[in-house]
């Protein structure tokens, strides 16, 4: 009887165990930071063209969204993004800044050149503390920004549909 | 008198020593205690990936600063959510985490003593 007891409890044991680590296996192993950061750090950096030193106060500050990227000319998923971002530019209610991540700044004044700036200011990020002050862990990563606020955070590459996504929230 | 000033000298300069080796061994043990969040199994303090060496940076900078360690572990874990902490802090999510060990323990305490009382009788 007593062993007829633990076998079953064994049993039990090794299914539980079992389902464990078969759902485990579906799981992304990338994490995703759960953060609840909602307002824009505070930072000052330098300009890309003008090399003059802004406040992070200075340019989130008028009634209208603000999308802010990291990029390095790099980074290939950057490239690979940048074209979606010189379309959403063009719209009239969204202002792109861009965050120079780590970057040679003869490199990323090519890569500009080369594929068109979308950007109304880039800042210069050039040991990456800045991009650690945003929480941001990789590059490319995107922030939607909207009255001082974070609302929608974008780890990875934009494709068409998350700039879909943008274009809704902007409406 | 000459030989006085030197080692008087010297002195200085190895106090100066132990005061940025004691900067170095927080900025270490800070780091050791923080998850690379994209090499995950390295500490931040063994990894060399960008972000990681971005985030000794930061550590250094918050040092010098006058940030205390768990003023510095209270600003990374805002931005990263306390995974990136090796040594979660004790709050409400992670009282089972902490209390398990001790329950396990009490639980074999238990049944040692609960076996101690039959072998008595």
């Amino acid at each position: 009887m007593k062993n007829r007891i633990i076998y079953f409890f064994l049993v039990i044991f090794l299914i539980f165990v079992f389902v464990i680590f078969y759902r485990g296996l579906s799981n992304s192993n990338l994490y995703t930071p759960n953060t609840d950061i909602k307002s824009i750090p505070e930072f000052t950096s330098e300009t890309f063209f003008q090399k003059k030193t802004l406040n992070s106060k200075d340019i989130f500050n008028n009634n209208k969204f603000y999308l802010l990227n990291i990029w390095a000319s790099w980074c290939v998923p950057c490239r690979n993004e940048h074209s979606l971002l010189i379309n959403l530019s063009k719209s009239e209610k969204i202002e792109i800044i861009g965050l120079n991540y780590k970057d040679n700044f003869n490199n990323a004044k090519k890569f500009i050149n080369e594929l068109g700036n979308p950007y109304s200011i880039i800042l210069i990020d050039r040991d990456g503390t800045k991009a650690i002050e945003w929480g941001a862990f990789g590059i490319p990563e995107t922030f939607l920004i909207y009255e001082n606020k974070i609302i929608k955070r974008y780890i990875g590459p934009l494709n068409l549909k998350l700039v879909d996504e943008i274009k809704n929230y902007i409406k | 008198m000459k030989l006085l000033n030197f080692f008087i000298f010297i002195l200085i300069i190895f106090s100066f020593n132990l005061v940025k080796g004691d900067e170095i061994n927080l900025q270490n043990k800070i780091t050791k205690n923080l998850r690379c969040l994209i090499c995950q199994g390295q500490s931040v303090y063994d990894s060399d990936s960008e972000f990681a060496i971005s985030l000794k940076l930061v550590v250094k900078n918050k040092i010098d600063e006058g940030f205390s360690e768990d003023q510095i572990y209270k600003f990374l874990s805002k931005k990263y959510g306390e995974w990136i902490l090796y040594d979660p802090q004790f709050n409400k999510n992670t009282y089972f985490l902490w209390f398990l060990p001790l329950l396990i323990f009490l639980f074999g305490g238990a049944i040692i003593l609960k076996k101690l009382i039959n072998i008595k009788k």
